[in-house]
């Protein structure tokens, strides 16, 4: 991005980026820990995700007010103003992930019989999938990077794929074990909140793509 | 420093001692006083000028451009920020960030919370952040305050460390996992036995027996391969030092893995007759572990072949082809980790330990050769072995009359 004459603007639009990286690092490892947590039964680290959530809503305040402040005092205009819009929903976009981890580690509690449970396996490799989409969308964002952001895009299929498997697996599972059916039925809660991950990701690629290009992706790719 | 110190008490004492000798001599004292004066005067006056601290100097050399050369070419990612920006990454920090970074927040390169924490606080020095490249990657972040506005970010990667890590804790697991299998079948029937011992009758005892005796039988074979992987892999560094006729091991070797009931399907082409430096039994174990594979995983009554010849760059070559289902290509980068099988029901029931290709891999390294496997869906695989011929006798004989460390270079570089 070209330099501005008011360097102040440019310090601006350098802080906000930083501060939606953080929010992206942040939600990274909220997902990565919440089915950490989930999967082994570990109710401090889930504790640590709700917690750290908080960290998230406050800096998607911060974020909101930082671009109201931009565009009221410096009107943006072209791709700066793209630039500022994309970050504010980005920002949204990001908080809405991090709730869905929140709300992933809170069902730890819930889940029992844990060591001989078989679809616990399934879900982390799926949440490292979406994890993957979470940090491949912010590095296409630091970098402006709109084909990268297109790959994020198509990943979105893999994600589906394995929600239905899943979905099919857990189904299958309840049938045969009736009397694990409330745990499973969280885990089924657990992996429609993954595959919400990745669709908002996917939302976030074509800000990105929309703030480098100034289009949407074509349709196609979505 | 004191300027008391600044007084060249040398001088003026050596200024002294000639003023006295020259009034001795009996020179004139207007004169000599005058000289005094002069001397004394002319040391005062040089000593009031402080000399230049040198450090200034080299404060003055080291700028920004300075430091930018100093770190551009250093191996470790480094990145200097000034403030909350990145003012300037050198060559490995731009490969492993990107060439975007430069300008932006430094949040945007890190991201990580952990990484982001080491920002804000100036006490805190280091931290180890996952994931901050590609996944499961585990990087250790120092920082170094240069002064109040720039700072030096250093990147360690530790990935290597936690992966060597990972692949111990792996092993022990799958291992206990892997004897574990048998050892329940084994315990099972053995308590079947002793609960109704008189009410089985005889064949069907005889038929749990039976069962014990193959999985005892698979946990012993297993128990070997370990031992022999884990031998082969302390004598990993030490080069085999034994002349070794590679044609008469491999037919001999090849002969005893088919054994008398396969002993028709085995095909042996061996055009060459190398020698090369090696251990016996090792190299019979790759043989023998390879026909195995090959008549295990071979299609019923096809030809399992085993070629020997040379290869470019004084390299012998060992071929066992079979004419198999193949593997799908994605498997064969795995086909040499221990305890990974494409089809585990399969391996398991021909009596693999899930082992035999890693310890192959293994010999195969410690005699500095190579190992390819190469297959195709459907025809049949082929697994390479190359090992470095042996020098020709005089060259060895001249550097064995040398001292011993000689001796292992030749053989190194033959």
């Amino acid at each position: 991005m070209a330099e501005h004459t008011v360097k102040a603007f440019d310090e601006d639009i350098t802080r906000l980026r930083g501060l939606i990286a953080e929010m992206g690092g942040l939600a990274e490892v909220a997902i990565a820990e919440s089915l950490d947590a989930l999967v082994r039964g570990d109710e401090a680290l889930a504790d640590q995700v709700v917690a750290r959530d908080k960290r998230m809503d406050a800096l998607e305040i911060e974020v909101d007010k930082l671009a109201v402040r931009i565009i009221a005092l410096r009107a943006p205009m072209a791709d700066d103003l793209r630039e500022v819009i994309a970050a504010l929903k980005i920002a949204g976009v990001l908080e809405r992930i991090g709730d869905y981890s929140k709300n992933i580690a809170k069902r730890t509690g819930m889940i029992e019989g844990r060591s001989r449970f078989e679809p616990l396996t399934l879900l982390p490799a799926m949440g490292e999938l979406a994890g993957e989409m979470v940090h491949d969308v912010l590095t296409a964002y630091a970098a402006r990077d709109p084909d990268l952001a297109r790959e994020v895009i198509a990943t979105d299929v893999k994600v589906d794929g394995f929600y239905n498997s899943i979905f099919r697996n857990l189904v299958s599972y309840m049938v045969e074990n009736p009397s694990t059916i409330s745990s499973a039925a969280q885990l089924l809660f657990v992996a429609r909140n993954i595959e919400r991950i990745g669709d908002h990701a996917t939302n976030v690629a074509e800000m990105v793509h929309f703030a480098a290009t100034g289009a949407y992706p074509p349709e196609g790719d979505r | 420093m004191g300027s008391s110190q600044n007084i060249p008490i040398a001088g003026i004492l050596l200024a002294s001692v000639t003023f006295v000798a020259l009034l001795l001599l009996g020179t004139d004292v207007v004169l000599a006083v005058s000289v005094l004066m002069v001397w004394v005067g002319s040391l005062l006056v040089a000593s009031g000028r402080p000399p230049e601290p040198p450090k200034a100097k080299v404060k003055q050399h080291l700028t920004l451009d300075s430091i930018r050369d100093l770190i551009e070419n250093s191996s470790l990612p480094l990145v200097i920020t000034e403030r909350n920006t990145i003012a300037m990454a050198n060559r490995a920090a731009r490969k492993m960030l990107g060439q975007h970074m430069i300008g932006q927040d430094v949040r945007v390169a890190l991201r990580q919370p952990e990484a982001i924490s080491l920002l804000g606080d100036d006490r805190q020095r280091e931290a180890i952040v996952r994931g901050l490249v590609r996944r499961g990657d585990i990087w250790q972040i120092n920082r170094l305050a240069l002064d109040e506005r720039l700072a030096m970010l250093e990147f360690i990667n530790q990935t290597a460390e936690a992966d060597i890590s990972r692949a111990h804790t792996d092993f022990v697991a799958n291992a206990s996992h892997e004897l574990r299998t048998p050892l329940a079948a084994i315990l099972g029937y053995v308590e079947t036995l002793q609960e109704d011992g008189g009410a089985i009758d005889t064949p069907v005892a005889r038929k749990f027996l039976g069962i014990i005796e193959r999985e005892a039988q698979r946990m012993h074979a297993l128990v070997s391969d370990l031992m022999s992987l884990s031998r082969v892999e302390a004598e990993k560094h030490d080069l085999p030092s034994e002349r070794i006729d590679l044609a008469s091991l491999a037919e001999r070797a090849a002969r005893d893995a088919a054994g008398p009931q396969r002993l028709d399907r085995l095909v042996l082409d061996l055009t060459a007759e190398p020698v090369v430096l090696g251990d016996v039994q090792q190299l019979e174990q790759v043989v023998r572990n390879l026909v195995d594979n090959a008549f295990k995983y071979g299609a019923a009554d096809t030809p399992v072949t085993v070629v020997l010849d040379l290869a470019q760059g004084d390299l012998a070559r060992i071929a066992v082809i079979d004419k198999g289902e193949g593997i799908a290509s994605e498997q064969i980068p795995h086909l040499t980790r221990r305890f990974y099988r494409t089809d585990p029901g399969r391996s398991r029931a021909s009596g693999g330990t899930g082992l035999g290709l890693a310890i192959v891999k293994h010999i195969v390294e410690r005699h500095r050769g190579r190992l390819d496997i190469t297959s195709e869906v459907g025809k049949g695989t082929r697994v390479v072995v190359r090992i470095p011929i042996a020098r020709s006798d005089p060259a060895e004989a001249a550097a064995g009359q040398d001292f011993e460390p000689a001796a292992t270079t030749a053989g190194e570089s033959g």
